[in-house]
């Protein structure tokens, strides 16, 4: 930032945000593997997991297998709060951005536990989810996460997880 | 996990394999009945959580044990074979070891007319060592409810 009053541009404040996102996201195979990709407003993150087959648990229904959704729900809270850690890091300087590169990788938090309620059947369409972190400490966090397809207000499915926060070094 | 009742031509090997994505993590099918379940899933590195660790991600673990837990369900004495996943909380004691083949434990240990409880345990390879343990509640239907 520079010492004027002038903000940064646009650009340069979204190339460095997006450059921060894509690190904590690319480098984890899981999260190609489903598909799931992440839609970035400012600081807020959405979460969607486009419709595959492979991702079908009853091919009668036909409905989205539970572990599927409970995948989902996991890497959208990992990703949520270490999104929240990152980004503080990004916006205060904490972290140098030229080191921010293909092989840079920030640390992940650990889930310890995670309990997610089904409450409507998944259905063969894109599902959407959003991360609320409602306690981050230094050691461990809890991220609340909601989930929907069609309607924001009907989701089909919610989790609350606690977290081991990463170790800085 | 969502599954309908086992068609009395298909065996339940068949059908808990065949569903597209426990088959897409290679979960394989050790022993089922009586309310008890056991599914292994390999190691993939398609899978990994962790790229610094190649551990698995914990949304997988999470896909094994919710797949054991409604098998057991499916295969609890008196039920129709019809199950859906009500809730399901999972505790990570530690990472499961990169290379090694999770095997999944669950136990259907009690159904009323309308609810299965279910505890699972999954385990490393080698030594058997606990890598999670979850509790699950799962819709239960009575054999005789459906005509």
């Amino acid at each position: 930032m520079s010492g004027a009053n002038r903000p940064e541009p646009v650009q340069v404040v979204k190339e460095r945000r997006d450059r921060a996102l894509h690190a904590l996201v690319a480098g984890v195979p899981y999260i190609s593997f489903l598909g799931i990709e992440f839609d970035r407003k400012g600081d807020e993150l959405t979460a969607i997991l486009p419709y595959r087959d492979a991702h079908i648990g009853n091919p009668v229904l036909p409905a989205l297998h539970g572990g599927a959704t409970a995948s989902f729900l996991e890497v959208t809270a990992i990703v949520g709060l270490g999104w929240s850690i990152l980004w503080e890091e990004i916006e205060t300087g904490a972290v140098d951005l030229a080191e921010i590169g293909p092989d840079w990788m920030p640390r992940l938090p650990k889930t310890i536990d995670m309990t997610v309620d089904y409450l409507r059947t998944g259905l063969p369409r894109d599902a959407y989810a959003r991360a609320r972190v409602n306690r981050s400490g230094r050691r461990y966090a809890s991220v609340h996460v909601e989930a929907w397809q069609d309607n924001r207000a009907r989701l089909f499915a919610q989790a609350t997880g606690h977290f081991l926060m990463p170790t800085r070094d | 996990m969502r599954s309908e009742p086992m068609d009395s031509t298909i065996s339940s090997r068949t059908f808990i394999e065949a569903l597209p994505f426990s088959k897409a993590l290679g979960m394989k099918l050790e022993a089922i009945g009586e309310g008890h379940a056991i599914i292994s899933m390999p190691y993939d590195e398609r899978l990994i959580g962790d790229p610094r660790t190649g551990v698995i991600h914990g949304g997988a673990v999470s896909a094994l044990m919710d797949t054991t837990s409604g098998a057991s369900v499916m295969s609890a004495k008196g039920g129709s074979g019809v199950t859906a996943t009500l809730d399901l909380r999972i505790d990570y004691m530690r990472p499961a070891r990169p290379g090694q083949r999770i095997t999944c434990e669950a136990f259907c240990y009690h159904t009323t007319r309308t609810v299965a409880f279910v505890r699972a345990t999954a385990m490393d390879e080698e030594d058997g060592s606990q890598v999670a343990s979850s509790v699950g509640a799962f819709t239960f239907q009575r054999k005789e409810a459906r005509s």
